[in-house]
């Protein structure tokens, strides 16, 4: 959702509670919020925009079963396969006393591959220009994009709603976002 | 929730211009003070209090990289451990260090999921903390192998002897899985948990060389919702990991113990006893260091007298629990009618190192109990006082565990007496220098208390009000 310069809307609020309605208000109206940014996240703000449980937890679950599997069979491979070492007697394939790295890398796996795809899910990555709309929102304020469309937006009752919801400054911005 | 419940359904008025505020008076005037409270160490000269804490922590580092390098260049004879007592004062640090890291990670971690709103203002400093102690633990057995520059075969690699593999039923060699991978998962949940404060710092900085290297730690981070909703999945995920991860590397630091036939230490209680001790010390360090740092810092109104008396509470718990460890190891030394098991108590209690074992049950077990009294939880200069003990009593606990147990065990002709040198205090010493003088950086240049968990705090709060 990136390149050519587009119209936005952009609301800017100081209190968290106002967004929400706002969002909720601007939504009934039928019209799409671009999005919203915030300095933390704001509790009913997800409800509000109708946005879908994530499935990062499938990440999580992927990256932890193939660091279980990754773990154990290799420590197989090195303590069976590859070069069987006999250390005090005890079995080659001593799976109990596997256990140990294979949790631990089972929590690496799980974890790296919790982060990445947040990382790569959320767009962020080092040397990329923040697509930010308003500098105080990750400061003080709370402020919410609509994008503008050709046909069926009336900007008058956008304002007036935006408005009329606690909104502090309503601005018409090109951005590239 | 608000009570304009269906906007949709009444008539819009006429849009007044009077609705119209001024420019510039946008924003909430309590999230910006936040952000400059929290903002104002970084972007002010530091004050004497900090340069003469940097200073003796700088010195103290000199002395530790000297006596590291004496003792690599010498090899470990300048050590006073020998063939009994092989452990000493290292592998007492070791396990001392990687204890103190286990706060930072239980308030992050767990007090998260227990939803503890009074996490919020010490957790970026508790989760450095970690890190840091990690680095200063993972040193000692660096150095303890004696060629160090060895270090990588401890890593199952391919190589020109077989491949002769690590051997993987070791305790010793989970302890490098176990620890590699815990510094790993607390360095990424503690860049994660910075990313929103980058991007903060990101757009109130003009300095242009600052505002570069928060523009690349931030990584384009511009607060959209559906990030911060996904940030909230990956935060709890990774804590919900954090969770059985920190568990598990104490455990395992218990084994390498508890799997050796060793009396003191062939013992299934290790494992708990391990990770309450751990969680105890951690959080008479991050005591310490708080009570310090929002004096020096002038942090009063962000690290209150109320987040140091729920870290009393938590001290008194863990202190408790290790206590009552102390007394179950006692009680099963004579319940085994084990005669090494109870010599190696009676040793304990008794012995030439028996001034450890009190010291030890004074510090930890009996000095918190001051802190029933809420009069003592509140009293910061007792908490204090209170904090350094535990950090001393738990100290001497592992000095107790590893040295009485190795002195004196199966073979009488083998029983000797250890006692460092100086070079062996040297190294201790440095290891504070090193772990105070990365705090004290970290407090300089990166924000010590997470702004967006206290402006959520803060919002949340505004939110139950009304």
């Amino acid at each position: 959702m990136s390149g050519a310069a587009r119209e936005f809307i952009v609301a800017r609020f100081a209190d968290e509670r106002h967004v929400v309605d706002a969002v909720r208000a601007v939504r009934e109206r039928g019209l799409r919020v671009f999005d919203v940014y915030a300095p933390y996240p704001v509790h009913g703000l997800d409800e509000a925009m109708a946005l879908r449980r994530s499935r990062l937890p499938w990440a999580t679950l992927a990256g932890g079963c193939s660091g279980f599997v990754a773990a154990i069979a290799f420590q197989y491979y090195a303590a069976v396969v590859s070069w069987n070492l006999n250390v005090g007697g005890k079995p080659d394939n001593s799976m109990l006393a596997f256990i140990p790295i294979a949790f631990e890398i089972t929590v690496l796996g799980a974890g790296l591959a919790t982060a990445a795809a947040f990382l790569a899910r959320s767009g962020l990555r080092p040397a990329i220009r923040a697509r930010t709309v308003d500098l105080s929102a990750t400061d003080d304020a709370f402020v919410v994009a609509l994008r503008c469309r050709q046909t069926a937006f009336d900007r008058n009752l956008v304002e007036r709603l935006l408005f009329e919801h606690g909104a502090q400054t309503v601005a018409w911005k090109v951005l590239d976002l | 929730m608000s009570s304009t419940a269906i906007p949709s359904l009444r008539p819009v008025p006429a849009l007044r211009p009077s609705a119209r505020p001024v420019a510039g008076d946008a924003g909430d005037a309590a999230l910006r003070e936040i952000t400059d409270d929290v903002m104002r160490p970084l972007v002010t000269r530091p004050g004497a209090g900090w340069w003469a804490c940097f200073a003796a922590s700088t010195i103290a580092l000199t002395i530790g990289v000297a006596m590291v390098a004496y003792e690599i260049a010498t090899g470990i004879g300048v050590w006073g451990l020998n063939r009994t007592v092989g452990w000493a004062f290292d592998i007492t640090n070791f396990v001392f260090w990687i204890g103190i890291g286990h706060a930072g990670t239980l308030i992050s971690a767990i007090l998260l999921l227990l939803r503890q709103r009074w996490r919020t203002a010490i957790s970026r400093s508790a989760e450095a903390m970690t890190i840091f102690a990690v680095m200063c633990a993972a040193l000692f057995p660096l150095i303890h192998m004696g060629r160090p520059w060895l270090a990588f075969w401890v890593m199952p690699y391919p190589n020109s002897r077989g491949p002769l593999w690590v051997n993987f039923r070791s305790p010793l060699l989970w302890d490098v899985f176990a620890i590699n991978t815990y510094l790993t998962i607390s360095l990424v949940f503690w860049y994660l948990g910075m990313i929103p404060d980058f991007a903060t710092m990101r757009d109130r900085t003009t300095a242009p060389v600052r505002r570069f290297a928060y523009s690349v730690l931030s990584l384009g981070w511009n607060g959209s919702a559906r990030t911060w909703s996904r940030y909230e999945t990956a935060t709890t995920l990774l804590a919900g990991l954090a969770t059985p991860l920190v568990i598990s590397v104490h455990s395992i630091v218990s084994m390498d113990f508890a799997t050796s036939v060793l009396p003191g230490w062939h013992t299934t209680l290790f494992p708990p006893y391990f990770v309450a001790g751990a969680v105890f010390s951690g959080f008479g360090m991050v005591m310490t260091l708080l009570i310090i740092v929002r004096a020096v810092m002038h942090l009063e109104r962000y690290i209150t007298a109320a987040h140091l008396e729920a870290m009393g509470k938590i001290m008194l718990l863990t202190g408790s629990i290790v206590g009552f460890a102390y007394a179950t190891e006692l009680f099963n030394a004579w319940y085994s009618h084990n005669v090494y098991e109870r010599y190696a108590f009676l040793n304990r209690l008794a012995g030439p190192y028996a001034w450890c074992f009190w010291i030890m049950v004074g510090c930890n077990a009996l000095a918190p109990q001051v802190l029933w009294l809420r009069r003592a939880r509140r009293s910061v200069p007792l908490l204090f006082v209170l904090s350094i003990l535990v950090n001393v009593g738990m100290w001497f606990e592992r000095f107790v565990i590893i040295v009485t147990s190795l002195h004196r065990s199966y073979l009488p002709s083998s029983w000797t007496m250890y006692r460092p040198t100086i070079v062996e205090v040297g190294t201790l010493a440095g290891s504070f220098g090193l772990f105070f003088t990365c705090f004290l950086l970290f407090i300089r240049v990166l924000p010590m208390i997470a702004m967006w968990e206290i402006k959520a705090g803060a919002g949340r709060a505004a939110e139950r009000r009304a």
